[in-house]
């Protein structure tokens, strides 16, 4: 139990409060920040004119930040309007937290509806392309073994930790992050194999019933997720590489390059996929295995083999999933968890148990869930994807492209 | 290392209200899944609306009792919404749905749209000081025995919450002795042999996911009250895992399990906390490694990790038997 620290060990909330137009780096007066702990304020002050404020707070410990935007300067708003409060800031023994709120341009109505759609929709393909990739494994992996499998979410962290450590750490061989993808992909396949031959393979031996085995790949999600957040802390982080890419404007739509990089990538990455799966002889095995397995173990397909290769693949792919998750967010450790209830909602959506569903889902959920954000609040936008979940479940629950059959 | 201390803490922490309401809510997780074999992944949702039903109520100018009848009302409701388009599904898809339900509710809870009712992420504080006022014990006054002592403030919600321990226990031995129980142990033994009985078993698993759910919204109104506070925040994902481990070490489908569960899970949980803050003030070595944060996310870590050991090895819990362990097939 931490004792109760006084002011004046002076730990302090504080920061500078920077508007960005482009290079240019102006500061920000006059702006009222809000310091609370379990609701309580705590203490409030304004930015000076160099843009920097301080506000004491008694003690280490959690704390709540609020910037009340009615107090910005006409022509200036945040950038993430998600950020106007920050709930958890961590406050140490003595430390002056620095907590930053990016400013940029304030939204005046410059942007047109054209404008704005099209951004949300590329925005959306782009975040389609990613929930796609991570969600064609869980599809795959639930087709050939039944198990809907809670800890692929910390695949998808673990691609883009292990694409960070490589790209970016200090103990790592800093390579450029397109080379560190490749490490990356391998690291999430090489765990999706471990996963496999350890744990899962054993549990089907043991005739653990399946429901058992999703609880347990729920425990195992939850004790890998706060592995992460011990190894890679708490904060989130971007990639150095294509960091504050500036956007450009094609047919009037301004994008950023790495969303396109990201969903071309993807696309090729998928189309890959599906080839794989109808022209290879594993392909069509791990077909054959998710119709039916003890007929394809019959007809003399080496079904261990094929789960094997499932993981193998799942897990890569949730990896790449995770990398570009990273680069178009940032690498969090338990950004795979938030994904995860959107992949969910892919899996569903486009049929559980069927490739092409996961990718066509993915990329619907990524559509509905960015372009949402022009009648709902932008907080809100994951709910949209969830509420879309729900509705499909109501309406069609073998998804789009599943075949028909009880689910109830 | 004072193992003295050590040991107070964690006995002190797991007699505390906290363990109370994480058995009251296990007491009706178990209902939904123990008994009627529900995989309901977003039970923390029925504690949540439960805990906001009450805050809101008083916050609008109510009585803080009427507001305790509406959380509970309100969690019941919850249950019947959910239930109603989900219950048909297989388990799996019950399991994703349930926990994306309770995750839409918090994000609703904490959007600026609901911020006039619910105030968004700073939430409502400071509703039951009607509660307090009932306190017959001075609230700074220490009780106890040796160094083992609690406030009067905090004895007050102790014997409320494990008054209500003991209450939920005895509704739920009524139930599960009574004809419903046994429909409802049948429905988890074999749906369809109890169909072509000619029970309605949508109905049956529709009023327990119902009644758990308002056991849980009773716990959430415990803990709210507890605490003055309730935020959207304080309702992730990861309480509903707690609990599910909880209920799985006591024993899933057994009128006990859920208040052994509750104890000796919080009995492990702070008694490890405790030791590694011990170890981390008095060992050098420790306290480099490990900060006080990370010590909290250790702990949680051993939580995931138990709840696939106890699932791999031990099904059936402590108190549970082979048998009738529930979760072996779909």
């Amino acid at each position: 139990m931490m004792p109760l620290a006084s002011f004046a060990t002076g730990e302090s909330i504080g920061g500078t409060l920077i508007q960005r137009l482009g290079d240019e780096k102006l500061p920000v007066e006059g702006v009222i920040i809000t310091v609370s702990q379990d609701g309580n304020e705590i203490g409030s002050g304004d930015s000076g004119a160099d843009g920097k404020w301080e506000i004491p707070v008694p003690g280490a410990g959690i704390y709540q930040v609020s910037l009340d935007t009615s107090t910005l300067p006409e022509g200036v708003a945040l950038t993430d309007p998600d950020k106007e409060a920050l709930s958890d800031v961590k406050v140490r023994d003595g430390q002056s937290k620095k907590v930053i709120f990016p400013l940029g341009e304030g939204v005046v109505s410059t942007v047109s509806m054209y404008q704005r759609v099209g951004a949300l929709f590329i925005a959306g393909l782009k975040l389609g392309a990613i929930i796609a990739l991570s969600a064609v494994g869980l599809s795959l992996v639930f087709g050939v073994t039944g198990l809907v499998n809670f800890a692929h979410a910390e695949m998808v962290t673990l691609g883009a930790i292990a694409a960070y450590f490589f790209h970016a750490s200090a103990l790592g061989p800093r390579w450029p992050l397109v080379i560190a993808i490749v490490p990356a992909v391998l690291v999430g396949a090489g765990f999706g194999w471990i996963q496999e031959r350890s744990l899962w393979r054993p549990l089907r031996n043991r005739h653990t019933g399946l429901v058992a085995m999703m609880v347990v790949s729920i425990g195992l999600s939850f004790a890998l997720r706060n592995l992460f957040l011990i190894i890679f802390g708490g904060e989130p982080r971007a990639y150095p590489d294509f960091a504050g890419q500036p956007p450009i404007e094609i047919l009037g739509i301004s994008m950023v390059p790495k969303q396109l990089l990201t969903i071309a990538i993807s696309l090729i990455v998928l189309a890959g996929v599906g080839i794989f799966l109808q022209k290879s002889r594993a392909g069509t095995a791990m077909r054959a295995v998710s119709d039916d397995a003890d007929l394809a173990e019959s007809s003399g397909i080496n079904v261990n083999r094929i789960i094997l290769i499932t993981w193998t693949l799942a897990g890569g792919l949730a990896a790449l999933g995770g990398t570009f998750f990273g680069l178009n967010e940032a690498v969090q450790w338990d950004m795979g968890f938030k994904l995860l209830l959107l992949i969910f909602a892919a899996v569903v959506l486009g049929g559980l148990g069927t490739a092409y569903g996961a990718m066509v889902g993915g990329f619907i959920v990524g559509v509905a869930v960015e372009m949402s954000t022009l009648i709902f609040p932008n907080e809100l936008k994951t709910a949209v994807g969830l509420a879309l979940l729900i509705v499909i479940l109501l309406a069609k629950p073998q998804g789009l492209l599943g075949t028909k059959e009880r689910i109830g | 290392m004072d193992w003295g201390s050590v040991l107070i803490d964690g006995i002190l922490a797991t007699i505390g209200p906290l363990t109370a309401a994480y058995a009251i809510s296990a007491i009706g997780l178990n209902l939904q899944f123990g008994y009627a074999g529900l995989l309901n992944f977003g039970h923390v949702a029925f504690m949540l609306v439960g805990a906001y039903g009450a805050a809101i109520t008083v916050d609008l100018g109510g009585p803080l009792w009427l507001g305790v009848i509406v959380g509970i009302l309100v969690a019941a409701l919850l249950g019947l919404l959910l239930g109603l388009p989900t219950l048909r599904l297989r388990a799996d898809y019950l399991a994703i749905t349930t926990i994306a339900a309770a995750e839409v509710i918090r994000l609703l809870v904490r959007s600026s749209w609901a911020q006039p009712i619910t105030n968004s992420v700073f939430g409502i504080q400071g509703f039951a000081d009607s509660f307090f006022d009932l306190n017959p014990f001075p609230a700074s006054q220490l009780y106890g025995i040796g160094s083992l002592v609690v406030t009067g403030r905090k004895l007050w919600v102790m014997l409320v919450g494990w008054a209500l321990v003991v209450l939920m226990t005895l509704l739920i031995r009524r139930l599960i002795k009574s004809p419903w129980g046994r429909v409802l142990k049948a429905i988890r033994e074999d749906e369809d042999a109890t169909i072509a009985l000619g029970k309605n078993v949508f109905a049956y698993k529709l009023q327990a996911l119902m009644i758990g759910g308002a056991i849980a919204g009773i716990a959430g109104i415990l803990l709210a009250i507890e605490q003055q506070n309730v935020t959207p925040d304080a309702y992730l994902p990861k309480i509903t895992f707690i609990l599910y481990v909880i209920v799985i070490l006591g024993g899933a489908g057994t009128i006990l399990g859920p208040v052994v569960g509750a104890v000796v899970f919080q009995f492990l949980f702070f008694t490890i906390d405790a030791l590694m803050v011990n170890a981390q003030a008095n060992i050098g070595w420790v306290g480099d490694l490990l900060t006080p944060a990370a010590a909290g996310q250790v702990k949680l870590v051993l939580v995931g990790v138990g709840m696939m050991v106890l699932m791999i090895f031990r099904p059936q819990g402590i108190l549970g038997n082979k048998e009738e362990a529930l979760i072996d097939e779909r």
